[in-house]
C-alpha cells in the first residue's frame, strides 16, 4: 500500500461455535453473540463504530435484503452499513477499502449463515443458468465433483491424494475448539465414507453448518489505541473468472490472478517461503490442492502433503484450524479464514498454534467451482 | 434489439424451497406468552426506555442488551393505513384474499415500535391515521401474531 492510503489493521476477532444445526438461536441472536464477544474482547464501544460491512445471502436466509435481519445487532442504525452478498472475504475487502480511504477509523465486518434453515440442494441449484443448465438439477456438490474429476485427470491424481487432505484437516480440527467435525480418520475411512457424487465422499465435502464470525478493522493510529498487537493487512487481491462451463475447470486461474495481486501489494516474491501459515477456503478436499498450486505454495501439493509439510509443525501448515471441511457455512468460510489467520499471528490459536508465524494468507472463494476468488495477506509486527 | 416481446421466448422455472426459520429464544418466549396468556409482550431498553415490539436482542439506538419484558395493551393507535384493492394469494390459506381489505401499522399502547396487521374496515373515511383500534383474538391461540390476532377493530374515542 503506497501513497496516502491508510494502513489497515485487524484489532480483534470472534467466531461462534459451528454446528450442523443451531436450532435454539435466531439469526440475529447468533450474530449478536459474536458481535458482543468482539466488542468485549476489544473494549471498543458500538458508539465508536460508524462503518459496518456484513456478508450474507438472501437465498440462504430465505429473506431478501438479508442484511436487515441483523441491522440492530451489528449497530447499523443511521450508520454506513452495507451488505455484500458473496463470500465473507469480499466484505473484508470492502471494509478495508473504507479504512484505506481515510474516511473511517473503524469498520466492523461480520458474516453469518445458517445452512440448516434452508434446503441446500435447492438453494445452490439457483446458481446455475436458468436457460441451459438449472433444470437438470445441478447443485454445488455435483459441479464440484465434475471439477474434481477434471483436475485429477489433468494432474494425474489418485483418490488417495485427495483423501489425504481430508485426513490432515480432520486431524487438525481436533485441536480447534470451534470445529464442527474432527477425528483421526485414515485414507481408507475417508474413501469408505458415503459417496456424494463421484469422486467426492462425505468426509471430503464441507458438512452442513451454522455459524457466524466478526472482526474489527482499524486504521493504524486507531489500532494503536485498541491493542498492542495489531495485525496488518499487507496485501489484498481478488479476481473473477468466466462461467464454470466457459473455462478450463481444472485450473484456478482467477485464484492465480487474485494471489498475484495480493503478493504484489505485499511485496511477496516467493510465497512458498514467505508465507508461514495459510487458511484456505477448501469446501471440498480437492480444492485445497488446487488452491495451493494457484497460490504458488507448491507445484506438487499432493507430494508436499504426503511429506507432512502441511501439518501443524510442518514447513507450511495449511488449514491448521481444519478449514471449511471441518465445518464453516458458506459466506462465513472466507472471513473465518481471516479470523483464524489473526489468531495465528497473535499467538491465540491455542492447541493449533503455528509457532513463530509472522505472515499468514487467508483465502476465500465463491460462485460455481470457485468462479470468484480472493486472497488477503496478513502480517504481525 | 429489435424483436417485440411476443417474438422472444421466456423460460419457466418453479421455485420450491422449504425454510425452517429458527425463531430463537426471544421470539419463542414472545409466542409462548401470546399463546398461553393471550398477552403481547414488549422489551424495554434500560438506557432510553423505549419499548420494543417484537422483541430483539439489543436496542438499535443505545446498543444496550434488552432484558426487561413488559406487557403491552391490546389496544393502540393507527400510525399508517391503507385499503388494499389489489388481490393476492394469502400465504396463510393459499387462497386469493378477497378485496378490498384494510391494512394498518399499529402502535400498541405502551410500545415504542409498531406492528402491522389487518383492520376490519374498508371505508377510507373511517380507517384513518390516529384512529384507535383493538385486537380481536382468534381461539384457540397457537402462538403466532398473524394467526392469534385475527384483525384489529376500530374503537370509539
Amino acid at each position: 500500500m503506497e501513497g496516502t492510503m491508510t494502513k489497515v489493521s485487524i484489532v480483534g476477532v470472534a467466531q461462534t461455535r459451528f454446528e450442523e444445526r443451531i436450532a435454539s438461536l435466531a439469526i440475529n441472536e447468533l450474530v449478536y453473540m459474536v458481535v458482543r464477544e468482539l466488542l468485549h474482547k476489544t473494549g471498543v464501544s458500538m458508539k465508536e463504530i460508524r462503518s459496518i460491512v456484513t456478508a450474507s445471502q438472501d437465498a440462504w436466509d430465505g429473506r431478501t435484503i438479508s442484511g436487515m435481519t441483523i441491522n440492530e445487532v451489528v449497530g447499523g442504525y443511521l450508520n454506513a452499513e452495507a451488505k455484500v452478498a458473496a463470500d465473507g472475504l469480499q466484505a473484508l475487502l470492502y471494509g478495508a477499502a473504507r479504512i484505506m480511504s481515510g474516511e473511517y477509523t473503524l469498520t466492523l465486518v461480520v458474516a453469518h449463515c445458517k445452512e440448516s434453515e434452508g434446503t441446500p440442494h435447492a438453494i445452490t441449484n439457483l446458481m446455475f443458468d436458468p436457460f441451459t443448465q438449472r433444470h437438470l438439477g445441478l447443485d454445488d456438490v455435483t459441479a464440484a465433483a465434475l471439477q474434481a474429476r477434471r483436475y485429477m485427470r489433468l494432474r494425474g491424481l489418485a483418490a488417495e491424494d485427495i483423501a489425504a487432505v481430508a485426513v490432515k484437516n480432520h486431524r487438525h480440527a481436533k485441536k480447534n475448539p470451534f470445529a464442527q467435525r474432527a477425528g483421526d480418520f485414515t485414507i481408507t475411512d475417508v474413501l469408505n465414507s458415503p459417496i456424494l457424487a463421484d469422486p467426492i465422499h462425505e468426509l471430503e465435502a464441507a458438512p452442513q453448518s451454522d455459524g457466524a464470525c466478526a472482526l474489527l478493522l482499524a486504521s493504524e493510529s486507531k489500532a494503536r489505541t485498541v491493542t498492542d498487537h495489531p495485525v496488518f493487512i499487507i496485501g489484498m487481491g481478488n479476481a473473477t473468472d468466466a462461467y464454470w462451463t466457459d473455462r478450463e475447470l481444472g485450473e484456478a486461474k482467477a485464484l492465480r490472478q487474485a494471489a498475484s495481486r495480493a503478493y504484489r501489494m505485499a511485496g511477496i516474491e516467493y510465497p512458498a517461503h514467505e508465507i508461514d501459515v495459510a487458511e484456505i477456503s477448501a469446501r471440498y478436499a480437492y480444492e485445497e490442492l488446487m488452491a495451493m498450486e494457484a497460490l504458488g505454495l507448491s507445484e506438487a501439493p499432493q507430494d508436499m502433503l504426503a511429506r507432512g509439510d502441511c501439518e501443524i509443525g510442518g514447513r507450511l501448515p495449511i488449514n491448521p484450524s481444519g478449514g471449511p471441511l471441518c465445518g464453516n457455512p458458506v459466506t462465513v468460510s472466507g472471513l473465518v479464514r481471516v479470523v483464524e489467520a489473526y489468531l495465528q499471528l497473535t499467538d491465540q490459536a491455542g492447541e493449533h498454534q503455528v509457532h513463530g508465524a509472522q505472515t499468514a494468507l487467508a483465502h476465500g472463494a465463491g460462485g460455481i467451482c470457485g468462479q470468484n476468488q480472493s486472497v488477503v495477506i496478513l502480517r504481525r509486527e | 434489439m429489435t424483436k417485440k416481446d411476443d417474438e422472444t421466448q421466456r423460460v419457466q422455472y418453479l421455485l420450491d424451497i422449504e425454510y425452517h426459520y429458527a425463531a430463537g429464544e426471544l421470539a419463542t418466549r414472545f409466542f409462548t406468552e401470546l399463546k398461553e396468556a393471550g398477552r403481547i409482550m414488549g422489551m424495554r431498553c434500560s438506557g432510553c426506555h423505549r419499548v420494543y415490539l417484537p422483541p430483539r436482542p439489543v436496542c438499535g439506538i443505545c446498543y444496550k442488551e434488552l432484558k426487561d419484558w413488559v406487557p403491552l395493551s391490546d389496544e393502540g393507535i393507527i400510525v399508517g393505513c391503507t385499503v388494499v384493492h389489489l388481490p393476492f394469494i394469502d400465504p396463510m390459506t393459499g387462497e386469493q384474499r378477497p378485496v378490498p381489505y384494510g391494512f394498518a401499522i399499529i402502535r400498541l399502547d405502551g410500545a415504542s415500535t409498531s406492528i402491522y396487521h389487518f383492520v376490519d374496515e374498508t371505508d377510507e373515511k373511517k380507517l384513518r391515521v390516529g384512529q384507535r383500534v383493538k385486537a380481536v383474538f382468534r381461539e384457540p391461540r397457537t402462538g403466532s401474531l398473524h394467526h392469534d390476532i385475527k384483525y384489529f377493530r376500530l374503537v370509539g374515542k
